[in-house]
């Protein structure tokens, strides 16, 4: 019964609830959340890059490491780094399908992003909290 | 019951029928568009390296961030941030057309289009327009 049950069940059947990520539609949304958040974020982070334009290095220092700057920074970085990461999984998953490469390049991905969204908030910590 | 099971095992064996891939299609805007939305957001992928290098060399002192500086201002510097203001606001104004498409409005033909457009005419305008303010406020290229 288990064994026929098995074998009649169907592709729809194996997928509904998964698909290639084998996380069901969690990513789909999350990329939704995060890109509402980045509209604003992005915008902040825009005004902030344009602001500090020219401005030699002791001034540069004391705007990021100001609390709302900093804060709104950390806020883009860390909503920047969830919404690439999904992305780049998404696009990997969709052109890459021998199964060691897939998951050393997801793995990759993983790296990649944890690397350069760390640095980036130790950067702004430590321009924050000075030393 | 039976039946059933033999249609289902017969389907298994038998190739599936494949989409046509992307050549065969003539380019529409829309597609064009698609593809650039997910070619900008792998560019802003990399791109991260170059706020993560800026943050860190802010951190390090004086003369780290002359290094960026003087890297960003150099010809090669300034194209690539260029790409990156181009990017990012063509990646930002993609988004909200998915967010619309995503509600289910805008999907008419020529609503598609005219969306679609927008976001291609809007990206080149503010990225021209916020490069020209900066030239403007920093008195020119230097």
């Amino acid at each position: 019964m288990i064994e026929s049950s098995a074998r009649r069940m169907t592709p729809m059947r194996r997928v509904r609830g998964l698909g290639s990520a084998h996380s069901g539609t969690r990513g789909f949304w999350h990329q939704r959340v995060t890109a509402v958040a980045g509209i604003p974020l992005t915008i902040a982070f825009v005004v902030i890059v344009a602001g500090l334009l020219g401005r030699n290095h002791a001034a540069v220092v004391q705007i990021l490491g100001s609390p709302v700057v900093a804060i709104i920074m950390l806020l883009f970085i860390i909503n920047t780094a969830y919404h690439m990461w999904i992305g780049m999984q998404e696009i990997l998953l969709d052109y890459f399908h021998e199964e060691y490469t897939k998951l050393a390049l997801l793995m990759a991905n993983t790296f990649f992003v944890f690397a350069v969204a760390f640095a980036c908030i130790f950067a702004i910590l430590k321009l924050s909290f000075g030393v | 019951m039976a039946e059933l099971e033999a249609r289902s095992m017969t389907g298994m064996q038998r190739p599936r029928p494949l989409s046509p891939h992307l050549q065969i299609y003539r380019p529409m805007l829309t597609m064009v568009m698609s593809i650039v939305h997910r070619i900008t957001g792998a560019a802003l992928y990399y791109g991260m390296l170059l706020i993560a290098w800026w943050l860190i060399a802010a951190a390090s002192g004086p003369n780290a961030y002359a290094t960026f500086e003087a890297f960003i201002g150099s010809l090669i510097g300034r194209l690539i941030l260029f790409g990156y203001t181009w990017a990012l606001i063509h990646h930002t104004l993609g988004g909200i057309r998915h967010l619309i498409w995503d509600t289910g409005h805008g999907l008419e033909p020529a609503e598609r289009e005219m969306l679609t457009l927008a976001t291609l005419v809007g990206s080149i305008v503010l990225t021209l327009l916020l490069w020209g303010v900066g030239y403007l406020t920093m008195g020119g290229p230097r």
